[in-house]
């Protein structure tokens, strides 16, 4: 599960693609059936007594993911998103750095579509030259969560006993450390005005609830019947992991993520907003958002273009989080 | 079960102890709080350091904590830099937060649900797109613009509540500032929903009962929604730390003296004693709602047991 | 009770259509027994007077105390209050007479041994008061409060001496010819005996001798302060009495007031001072209050304490467009600075505009040309440090930034260096760890150049966060504070004002105004130098 976590969409995009190890076990998609496959006849690159071309559930997965026209329209959307996050020159000629005071919170105008912020910054410019920051923060963050929560969090549902109780203990502690104390402490000793410092406070205190996420649904999966009769059978657990429960309990996780996703975006400008997150003059959504929050009466274009960008990022990971998601359940089929 | 529960329970005692250390370590690390003290101005060193003495912060940190853990447990949780004790703030900040904190599960757990059902048994319908797009507006737009627009509207405009809170904060003027604090994680709460219940409506089980000529409503409320609760529950159990100790612009906004307001003063003033014991509440409550969760675990999917 | 909020609210709904007044806050009625509201913050610290240095405090102190001397809403002027006379020859000795007939709000007289008994409270070190420094100019300050926070040899000034029942005097360890004038400050308020005998019930429910009394106090919540009938001042209260709510923000007091919550709120939030006008119409009121904000430097950094570094600071000062930045960010509740001081002092307390000059105007060839000529700017960059946790700094540093890096055609010539919280801040600048302009702000404590002026550039003063040092500078405060002819006093400190400009000691950003709104029962309202509300003045219905 480590090296192949479902949730991550391009990297199990990318492991299906190149035909790799993926393709290894005989399908799960028999639990539809409730009779679960056992271990024994299918061995590595395997063949399958199902007969025809065998495939596993990734590759099956991969297979309807090609076809789901909602997966190819987020694809595209992020695919747009990362190439402005690199070259934001494309289509935004302008300095997201110049601003003049005097045309402070003036509408649209020709050159300028998206009117003036707080600053007489040009929103337009802002924008685009807002998305590096503020995908590369959702993103890595959200990837990191995903990855330290519920490799954690499965593996304390699956195994239970003191790991279990230890785990969960230290997440209570967790929890309870004040975002705003934590921000305070850890990142103001910090003096690099990266993203990266920012990232890895996020993942440090987000992986909590999605390590809960993830151990709730372990717990719930390996209950499953196929389970269980696999487990009879004499399936390690590394097997039982990664090919029966993992695929049923990356539901929730794909959910939480996705969402979290849209508020860690958020939670980048708080952290500036406290003075310890990014500092002047990084240009990110997020900071943009919150200086344009308070004069939403005056001036709603200033805070509605760096919103409407972020929902849009946030909707293209909830579908394609859906399509993954739907594309792992054979029940669907 | 029984023993469950009391190894559970004592569990909290080395949480306790780590969480508190945390916190004391945490806010020391900030540096001294007495120059925030005297304005825009040098304190005087003599003040100064008569002050350090008062609060005890001059003494090495070891000590200050074993002084504090001493008090703690004999009740006294100290002083504010105002000269109130930190227990008459919890007293009266924490009955404010419980009510706005039920406020805020009850809105996820009934809306929350309700929308996420019916989505999930109307998937890529019109009532579905709608709920994702009110999602986007909710994950996007702050709270803060929510808060104030909502207050403008219904306070100032039609006059239907009272902008802020009054300071017994009563139920029905939480009611909104609920709501507002609730937003996100009922986008949360819905998606989850939503996902579990597709998950499960194919299911054997389902389809079981819909073969046996249950009732459809029956289907959805008994077999349908309980095995679909899991990670909704767990969810609301992780999210009852970010609505109690993190409603600092919800309760900023609509005027609630709350815990989130008062940490967050603590925080900013580097009070020591106010934050330590804030938050050992908090780890207090943390535990009994995740032991609530684990707990729930067993009674929704009874093939889960504890021993 | 809840109830009766419930009625009351139909009741002011149903009143809205007739246009009618009085849905605010509080207590009803009108004339002179009706109570407003006005919105508070907590207190930081124990409201004692010698223990307050915010203005929240204050308010309360303004309203239920009156000391020897009292500032004149209007001109900033101290007047005699409590005081009949206060004598001296050589601006050194005092001998200050009390008026008789005044009483405490629970009976007791208010006679000399009042006052020196608050001014040895606040002094000793052992009360912690924040504001002792204030009792500093006091002979034998040094023993109950020594500086290097060794045990006090003393529990009283020797300098105070009780001669009468009205009478004392006072010895200071040097010559302050303006020392009569700093007696208006709250720290100089005479204690009542309940205050030494019970003190916490006294701080749960303090007692004074100013026109209001504490009638109710809820810790976080709220302070009622009723009128006092038997108040023997002239300045008697016009209303009933005074709620003060606490609010968690200033925009939720601006909208109670919006929805007829609330009468008064006296910190219009920077985000509503576009729409005020359209709000309230002309229930708004926006004057000049003792504040300036000026940008410090860090004279123990070489980079700033060397030869021609004066001209990269003029040069800075130069590349600020302050009449845009006070136009816009903060809609005119600033003025650009011309000179070091507040015009709430006027010409003759040694308010002078222009004194700056052309160093204090938007000159962007000009600045570019100085701070080339000074050596460019250190680093290639300035950081403008400030604290991220209270006010709308981060607004006006941006400002700033912009404006400069616009004049210098630099994108990066300035940024701002929020800094998370307050005391962290501070501890940055006196651990004299700052590398660049930061953010410095002065609200007087009392209306004369001097306190604009030594407090803040002296050599080693209490608030000289830069550590700015200049000879000629301390001389003529010196000289200026021995001075006995006022006219004379003032015009010496503007020299030592001119001393500050040459070197551009710091660079005045703007005049910072009190602004206000207020519900339609209420009139007569406005705001001291202090950027207080004078409640006592206002009239309700």
């Amino acid at each position: 599960m480590p090296e192949q976590p479902p949730y991550e969409p391009e990297r199990a995009i990318a492991g299906t693609g190149t035909g790799g190890q993926m393709d290894l076990a005989a399908s799960e998609a028999t639990t539809l059936e409730g009779t679960p496959d056992g271990p024994g006849g299918s061995g590595p690159g395997g063949s399958s007594d199902l007969g025809g071309r065998p495939r596993s559930l990734w590759s099956d997965a991969w297979h309807d993911l090609r076809r789901n026209p909602v997966f190819i329209i987020s694809g595209l959307v992020i695919l747009f998103l990362v190439v402005i996050s690199v070259w934001p020159s494309l289509i935004a000629p302008g300095n997201p750095l110049h601003c003049e005071l005097s045309k402070a919170q003036e509408g649209s105008q020709p050159g300028h579509p998206f009117g003036y912020d707080g600053q007489g910054c040009d929103v337009y410019t802002r924008t685009v030259y807002g998305a590096r920051t503020s995908v590369l923060v959702g993103v890595l963050a959200t990837l990191g969560v995903a990855v330290l929560g519920s490799v954690l969090g499965g593996l304390a549902g699956f195994f239970g006993g003191v790991g279990d109780s230890i785990l969960s203990r230290i997440t209570d502690v967790f929890f309870a450390i004040p975002v705003v104390l934590g921000g305070l402490v850890l990142l103001s000793v910090i003096t690099s005005n990266t993203v990266w410092p920012v990232i890895g406070f996020i993942v440090l205190l987000g992986w909590p609830q999605i390590s809960r996420i993830a151990r709730g649904s372990v717990i719930t999966a390996k209950q499953n019947d196929y389970v269980q009769a696999a487990r009879a059978l004499g399936a390690s657990n590394s097997r039982l992991l990664l090919r029966h429960i993992a695929p049923n309990a990356v539901a929730p996780v794909i959910v939480v993520a996705t969402i979290a996703l849209g508020t860690y975006i958020a939670l980048e400008a708080t952290l500036s907003y406290l003075g310890v997150g990014l500092k002047p003059p990084s240009v990110s959504w997020g900071i943009d958002i919150s200086a344009a929050s308070p004069y939403v009466r005056n001036a709603p274009h200033a805070l509605l273009w760096p919103s409407g960008a972020l929902a849009v990022t946030v909707l293209a990971f909830i579908m394609l989080g859906d399509a993954v998601r739907d594309a792992l359940d054979p029940k669907l089929r | 079960m029984g023993r469950y529960v009391v190894r559970r329970l004592l569990q909290m005692i080395p949480v306790f102890i780590g969480a508190t250390l945390l916190i004391f370590l945490m806010v020391n690390v900030m540096g001294d709080p007495i120059a925030g003290l005297c304005g825009e101005r040098e304190c005087d060193p003599a003040t100064a350091a008569q002050l350090r003495k008062e609060f005890g912060l001059d003494k090495p940190v070891w000590q200050q904590y074993l002084t504090y853990m001493g008090n703690v447990f004999t009740g006294d949780f100290g002083t504010a830099f105002n000269g109130q004790p930190v227990t008459e703030l919890m007293g009266t900040a924490f009955p404010v937060t419980i009510r706005l904190t039920i406020v805020a599960i009850v809105a996820e757990i009934v809306i929350g649900i309700t929308l996420g059902v019916v989505t999930g048994l109307r998937r890529g319908r019109p009532v579905d797109t709608t709920v994702l797009v009110l999602t986007l507006v909710v994950i996007s737009v702050p709270t803060f613009v929510t808060g104030l627009l909502l207050q403008l509207l219904l306070g100032v405009k039609w006059e239907w509540i009272r902008p802020s809170v009054s300071p017994e904060a009563p139920f029905d003027e939480l009611i909104v500032p609920g709501l507002v604090l609730a937003s996100v994680s009922l986008a949360y709460v819905t998606r989850l929903t939503r996902t579990s219940i597709a998950e499960n409506r194919r299911s054997d089980y389902v389809r079981t009962a819909i073969a046996k000529g249950l009732p459809r409503r029956r289907v959805i409320t008994r077999h349908l929604l309980r095995n679909s609760l899991i990670p909704v529950v767990t969810f609301i159990g992780t999210d009852i730390g970010a609505l109690m100790g993190g409603a600092i612009v919800t309760e900023r906004i609509f005027n609630i003296h709350g815990v989130g307001y008062q940490l967050y003063q603590g925080i900013l003033r580097q009070n020591t004693q106010t934050v330590v014991g804030f938050v050992t509440v908090l780890v207090l409550v943390f535990l009994a709602a995740n032991l609530l969760v684990d707990l729930l675990y067993a009674v929704l999917d009874p093939r889960i047991r504890y021993a | 009770m809840r109830g009766a909020t419930h009625a009351k609210r139909a009741a002011c709904t149903a009143a809205v259509a007739l246009a009618a007044a009085a849905c605010g806050g509080g207590g009803g009625g009108s004339g002179s027994a009706a109570v407003l509201s006005s919105s508070w913050g907590d207190p930081q610290n124990p409201l004692e007077p010698a223990n307050t240095n915010e203005v929240q405090g204050g308010k309360v102190l303004d309203m239920i105390f009156r000391g020897l001397k009292k500032y004149d809403p209007d001109t900033g002027e101290a007047q005699d209050m409590l005081a009949q006379k206060i004598e001296t020859s050589d601006s050194q000795n005092f001998t200050i007479t009390v008026k008789d007939g005044w009483t405490f709000s629970n009976g007791e007289k208010v006679t000399a041994q009042s006052f020196v008994d608050a001014w040895n409270y606040g002094a000793s070190l052992r009360n912690n008061q924040r504001n002792a420094y204030f009792f500093g100019y006091i002979d034998g300050y040094d023993k109950v409060h020594p500086a290097d926070g060794s045990k006090q040899s003393a529990d009283t000034l020797s300098g105070l001496k009780v001669t009468g029942p009205l009478t004392f005097t006072v010895k200071l360890n040097q010559k302050f010819s303006s020392f009569p004038e700093t007696l208006g400050y709250a720290a100089f308020a005479p204690l009542p005996r309940a205050f030494f005998d019970d003190h916490d019930a006294w701080l749960k429910k303090p007692v004074g001798n100013g026109p209001y009394m504490v009638d109710n106090y809820t810790r976080g919540s709220q302070m009622s302060l009723r009128k006092w009938e038997e108040y023997p001042g002239a300045d008697k209260a016009r209303n009933g009495g005074v709620d003060l709510k606490v609010y968690t923000d200033s925009n939720t007091a601006y909208t109670d007031l919006l929805a007829g919550n609330l009468d008064l709120a006296d910190d219009v939030p920077a985000a509503q001072l576009k729409n005020v006008r359209s709000d309230l119409g002309d229930r708004y009121i926006n004057t000049p209050a003792g504040i300036i904000q000026t940008l410090a430097f860090p004279y123990y950094d070489q980079n700033w304490s060397k030869e021609g570094s004066e001209k990269v600071r003029k040069g800075l000062s130069m590349a600020i467009d302050r009449e845009q930045i006070t136009n816009t960010i903060f809609q005119k509740t600033r003025t650009p600075a011309t000179d070091w001081t507040s015009p709430v002092l006027g010409e003759d307390g040694g308010f002078k505009e222009g004194l700056c000059g052309e160093s204090c105007e938007y000159r962007p060839d000009e600045a570019k040309k100085l701070i080339q000529e000074g050596g460019g700017l250190p680093g290639g960059q300035v950081k403008i440090t400030y604290n991220a946790d209270s006010g709308s700094h981060k607004q006006w540093v941006d400002a700033v930034c912009n404006s400069i890096n616009n004049a210098l055609g630099n994108d990066r010539a300035c940024v701002g260096n929020p800094v998370g919280t307050f005391a962290d801040f501070r501890n940055q600048i006196t651990g004299r760890k700052m590398s660049g302009p930061f953010r410095a702000g002065w609200q007087m404590d009392y209306p004369l150049i001097q306190n604009f002026l030594q407090p803040l550039y002296y050599t080693n003063a209490s608030s000289n966060d830069g550590k700015w040092s200049d000879k000629e500078f301390d001389d003529l405060v010196d000289q200026a504070n021995a001075e006995t002819d006022t006219a004379k006093a003032v015009r010496t400190f503007q020299q030592a004002e001119e001393v500050v400009r040459d070197d551009m000691a710091a660079i005045p950003l703007w005049y910072q105004n009190g602004s206000a709104g207020y519900s339609d029962r209420l009139s007569d309202v406005k705001l001291n130098p202090f950027s207080v509300p004078v409640y006592n003045e206002i009239k309700v219905g």
